[in-house]
């Protein structure tokens, strides 16, 4: 762990890495309890998985039509593929279509393939993929921070102002909706958030592992803490040590930062079921 | 006129004795509508002629589940609608709220559209229905009531919250603002419901078989609580329990696919007071139909006299 620390002044990738860490433990933690009291969870992974083909689009793009696409990397693909895999799957969701979940299913498997198809027909990128599925910490770019850090300020920019909304939609849909809230651009506009929270965190720990992130340092703080307000402060707290600690006492072992952080996090989540068998009253 | 089906259950009233604060959100009834009974009873919603069906996953069509329903509410009523399970109880509520808009015939609630005026309309849905493994506390449940109010922000303001927790002594559930939902009796969900459509201020309140899966003692302290609302806001309760109904309300609707109201609805107040004299009690104790309706399967008895209406001289 010293060893991390003596690098970071010679290696400004761990910097990064760690910037990144807290950048995603807050998206996390501010999405993170809306996605668990709105128990939407599978839709989150299927937005992760349906970005894989974002990813595609984009470098294939990139490598075939340099001229046009040569800025294009696969982070840009991946949030205009989830924005919009939120909005198909927001609107599946609300005509409540009796196979919305086959439907969706559909798009997660049809979307991943395609990604992984454009990928192959484009050479020397498959590392690319690599780094989408399973993410890299060591590797972040500044770039890439600075994206995170827009989806961080968008992001808490829009719970700040939608918050109240966010929880009637969250709490009951119904009322909410006889309460003159427009749950669908409600519940559209926190799918986005989500997609775009998802984003934020493959860059971190991967999209195999983005949903434990999304959910397990929420999960953990709602066995302790009532009330929303404070199940944000405390998700995001948790996330932002999730995401750094782990990753600083792995370093210079074999072990990979990004499986340490969500090995860390679902050991936490089953301790606080450990130490709370009810939750709190 | 306040004995018109006020019985001994209101004098227990669940108002705090030393605070009126709780009560003073609450929409009174207006003078004038107060003095309703004697002139003519102000109509808060009206439906007329309506006929809905349901739409078939291949878009036809189904059976109507509500045909040629019509139906007045008052200002001071107290509406219990019982009728069989799939008798379009639900459905009817949510014609009234605006969520399903009906094939034939006309709503008018306010005298508008139910969907310009919904949020004046609380609506409490059955407590079984509720997704109670939030981590939301009661209180933040109540406060979502007030969204209409204040839609924008984070956190709700003082006035918000002062109203959120008044409609919770209200209710008289005050001591559980910082539980869990999770963690309620039936009975206590079912008041704190009550209490997140009493945040919102509304001026009609329309209840789902408040009833359903509790015991005596709590339906008793609910029917308390429901009369006690009632001197302020007229109100409407879908059950299917008929004993429940025919025992606690002014005026009772049967309902199955089609509607027919006792009869006090057909003739009103006064013209009931001129008939019968003041002291009018509309409040069926029989376990029978009031309505003398073939169409109604409770095994209710149809013993009643060809006009349908009970009355009752105090």
């Amino acid at each position: 762990m010293t060893e991390f620390f003596q690098d970071l002044s010679v290696n400004p990738f761990l910097i990064n890495g760690l910037v990144a860490g807290v950048l995603a433990g807050l998206a996390c933690g501010i999405i993170g309890p809306y996605v668990i009291t709105k128990r939407i969870v599978f839709l989150a992974g299927a937005i992760a998985h349906i970005a894989v083909g974002g990813v595609g689009i984009a470098l294939f793009l990139k490598y075939r039509v340099p001229s046009y696409f040569g800025g294009l990397e696969p982070v840009h693909g991946a949030t205009a593929i989830a924005v919009l895999a939120a909005i198909i799957i927001g609107v599946i969701n609300e005509k409540r279509a009796e196979h919305a979940d086959t439907l969706i299913g559909a798009l997660w498997a049809v979307s991943m393939a395609l990604g992984i198809l454009l990928i192959k027909y484009t050479p020397g990128y498959q590392g690319e993929l690599m780094s989408y599925l399973f993410g890299n910490l060591a590797y972040v770019t500044r770039s890439q921070l600075a994206w995170m850090a827009i989806l961080d300020v968008v992001i808490l920019a829009t719970v700040l102002l939608f918050h109240k909304q966010f929880m009637a939609v969250c709490l009951d849909q119904q009322l909410a909706a006889l309460q003159r809230v427009p749950v669908l651009v409600i519940n559209l506009l926190l799918l986005c958030l989500v997609a775009l929270t998802v984003i934020c965190l493959t860059q971190v720990v991967g999209l195999i592992l983005v949903i434990a992130l999304l959910s397990l340092p929420a999960a953990t703080v709602s066995r302790f803490v009532i009330g929303m307000p404070a199940l944000l402060v405390g998700a995001t707290l948790l996330g932002m040590l999730i995401t750094t600690v782990p990753r600083i006492a792995v370093y210079g072992t074999a072990v990979s930062p990004e499986s340490a952080i969500v090995l860390v996090a679902g050991g936490i989540y089953l301790l606080s079921l450990l130490m709370t068998r009810r939750v709190p009253e | 006129m306040t004995a018109l089906c006020r019985g001994p259950l209101t004098s227990r009233s669940i108002f705090s004795p030393n605070t009126g604060e709780p009560m003073a959100f609450v929409a009174p009834l207006s003078k004038t509508s107060q003095q309703s009974v004697h002139t003519s009873p102000t109509v808060v919603a009206r439906l007329e002629h309506v006929t809905f069906s349901y739409r078939s996953p291949t878009g036809g069509l189904l059976e109507p589940v509500l045909q040629d329903v019509s139906l007045e509410i008052y200002q001071d009523d107290f509406l219990g609608v019982i009728g069989p399970n799939g008798g379009g109880k639900t459905t009817l509520l949510k014609i009234i709220l605006g969520l399903l808009e009906p094939q034939q015939g006309t709503v008018s609630v306010f005298g508008k559209s139910p969907r310009e005026v919904r949020h004046l309309i609380g609506y409490v849905p059955q407590h079984a229905r509720v997704d109670t493994s939030v981590s939301a506390c009661v209180l933040d449940v109540v406060l979502a009531g007030r969204i209409c109010h204040s839609p924008w922000g984070f956190l709700y303001s003082r006035a918000d919250r002062e109203k959120a927790l008044a409609a919770l002594r209200l209710t008289g559930t005050a001591d559980l603002a910082h539980r869990r939902l999770a963690t309620l009796s039936g009975g206590q969900r079912q008041r704190v419901l009550i209490a997140r459509a009493l945040a919102a201020e509304p001026k009609l309140l329309l209840l789902d078989e408040p009833t359903a899966g509790i015991d005596p003692y709590v339906e008793q302290n609910l029917t308390d609580l429901l009369h006690a609302l009632n001197e302020r806001l007229p109100i409407v309760i879908v059950s299917h329990d008929i004993g429940f109904v025919s025992t606690h309300l002014k005026r009772v609707a049967c309902l199955n696919r089609r509607l027919t109201v006792h009869s006090a609805a057909e003739v009103t107040r006064s013209t009931m007071a001129t008939f019968y004299g003041e002291h009018v009690h509309l409040v069926q104790h029989a376990p029978c139909c009031p309505l003398n309706d073939p169409g109604c399967d409770h095994g209710c008895v149809p013993a009643h006299p060809p006009t349908g209406r009970k009355m009752e001289q105090p």
